[in-house]
């Protein structure tokens, strides 16, 4: 079980709490502002774009590969941005407090 | 203006239908919404049918579009199971399954395509055969392959559902033939150096891919499917996958009088003929400024997109459709990423990065017009996706030498055209 926070471009804050599947399909089921999750979760659409609070990085690590590639998609792309259909919810994230990037 | 007497009625629940209900109340819609479908699951995820989900032992709430909940929380009328028979745009109602009247306001059509079974001679007399487009489909295909001794499997048609598959089955143990009428797979929709590259790539995952071959006739006899050919070679397979093409929903609209071609005709907001119907995803027929045509568009892009014009027309609000379009297709180890229309094109350029991928194997093709860059296809490569994606909404000329060449760096600056 893990709580997340999400803030929304209108900073609104949401605490939900996920047992399993990913933090994008978490949002999407809570209708969560900006994150869309057009693709179904296979990192090809960069419409779950997040920025992670930076003192929560090390819970989440770092964008892969593919990640970051996709992520060029976005302008305001930063080292803490990350797409949250590759966030698999579990304890390691507990707590972990996310701005929705659009 | 309020809503909160209207009735919005959605006919089909899949990416467009679903999305749509969602995006009405994003924008404000306030009356009711009655959402029907004859598939009696919960709307669920179609592109992992023949991908990760038929590889998977998942039951398919795990691939639900929403949860059951969410749609009671937004109030939207979900009716599964449940077919459309008629419109009477006079009376602006639809006639359901068991005969029931359903009046609406605002109608959406979002029907969707069905599967083609090619009238091959024998076809009908085929055991264990299926088409890939349902999770029942799926569910069939895992019992029928759970129960095969022999595991083989032939699959007519090498588009994506034919070669996703394939794959897919090659994964669960499965001896997997595919036959493609063409001379060469994928041979509509992509360059022959792609062709040629995921004929390979089957073949090296041991999945035998056959071009040229015109299945004419089946045959079932002690127990086995018999699959033959123009050319005088035949098949044997436990089970049959049809991948050839899908028929469009549009007869409910043709027979309302709604004008149709090759899907149903709508106009930049989605809207049909007829000011009260709109129609959205793969059943749509609609023009893509960016591309100026007419087109029909199977996939989750388009059905996604013009559910949020639509949702926004219905609402009154200034909308319209203008994206470019965008796929994508998992096989074995290798994501394949589209951007854009290739039709037209005539000239391709390769690239190919330096470096070892998994398969030494991360590449693009770019699809040119003379100066114009039209569509991107990227094998294990999101950055060559990416690039593509802008260049093209940009109108970006790109120096094609430049991108030829493994050695320029790649990134956006370094290939723009200088004038």
């Amino acid at each position: 079980m893990a709580k997340i926070t999400f803030i929304t471009s209108d900073d609104e804050k949401i605490t939900l709490e996920g047992t399993s599947g990913s933090v994008m399909a978490l949002a999407v089921e809570n209708n969560i502002k900006g994150i869309d999750g057009d693709c179904g979760g296979v990192c090809s659409c960069a419409t779950c774009h997040v920025h992670v609070a930076p003192e929560d990085i090390a819970k989440t690590g770092e964008a892969s590969e593919i990640e970051t590639d996709m992520l060029e998609l976005d302008d305001n792309t930063d080292e803490y941005s990350r797409l949250c259909c590759q966030l698999e919810i579990s304890d390691a994230i507990d707590g972990i407090v996310l701005k929705v990037a659009k | 203006m309020s809503t909160n007497t209207k009735t919005c009625v959605i006919i089909g629940a899949s990416h467009a239908g679903v999305n749509l209900a969602f995006n009405l109340r994003k924008e404000g819609w306030e009356g009711s919404i009655h959402l029907y479908d004859s598939d009696p699951e919960l709307p669920y995820h179609r592109p992992p049918l023949s991908k990760a989900y038929l590889t998977s032992r998942d039951s398919i709430e795990k691939n639900q579009l929403r949860s059951a909940d969410s749609y009671t929380k937004e109030n939207i009328a979900l009716q599964l199971g449940v077919t459309v028979q008629a419109i009477n745009r006079e009376e602006k109602n639809v006639v359901l399954g068991d005969g029931s009247i359903q009046s609406y306001d605002k109608l959406v059509i979002a029907s969707g395509a069905r599967p083609i079974i090619p009238p091959i001679p024998g076809i009908e007399s085929a055991k264990n055969l299926f088409p890939i487009r349902t999770a029942a489909n799926i569910s069939s295909i895992r019992i029928a392959l759970s129960k095969s001794n022999s595991k083989k499997v032939v699959i007519i048609g090498g588009g994506y559902i034919g070669l996703e598959t394939a794959a897919s089955l090659k994964k669960l143990g499965a001896s997997v033939t595919v036959l493609e009428r063409e001379e060469r797979i994928l041979a509509r929709v992509t360059a022959p150096e792609m062709s040629s590259f995921f004929k390979q790539l089957h073949h090296d995952n041991g999945v035998e891919v056959l071009t040229s071959k015109n299945v004419t006739s089946i045959e079932h006899k002690d127990n086995k499917n018999y699959i033959n050919c123009a050319d005088g070679s035949n098949f044997t397979a436990d089970i049959v996958i049809v991948g050839v093409g899908i028929f469009v929903n549009k007869e409910l609209a043709e027979e309302s009088g709604i004008l149709c071609k090759n899907g149903i005709c709508v106009d930049e907001t989605t809207k049909t003929n007829d000011n009260d119907i709109f129609a959205i995803g793969d059943c749509s027929y609609h023009h893509n400024p960016h591309y100026n045509t007419n087109l029909r568009l199977e996939s989750v892009q388009n059905a996604i997109d013009q559910a949020k014009v639509a949702a926004a027309a219905i609402c009154d609000k200034e909308t319209k459709y203008n994206t470019i379009p965008w796929f994508w297709s998992d096989q074995y180890h290798v994501k394949l990423q589209m951007v854009g229309l290739s039709q037209g094109y005539n000239e391709i350029i390769l690239r190919k990065e330096s470096g070892e991928g998994t398969y030494g194997d991360s590449f693009s093709v770019w699809y040119f017009k003379e100066d114009t860059l039209l569509a991107v296809d990227a094998v294990n490569n999101a950055k060559a996706y990416v690039i593509g994606t802008k260049f093209i909404k940009g109108n970006t000329k790109v120096n094609k030498e430049k991108l030829a060449d493994s050695e320029t760096v790649f990134k956006p600056v370094n290939l723009l055209l200088e004038d």
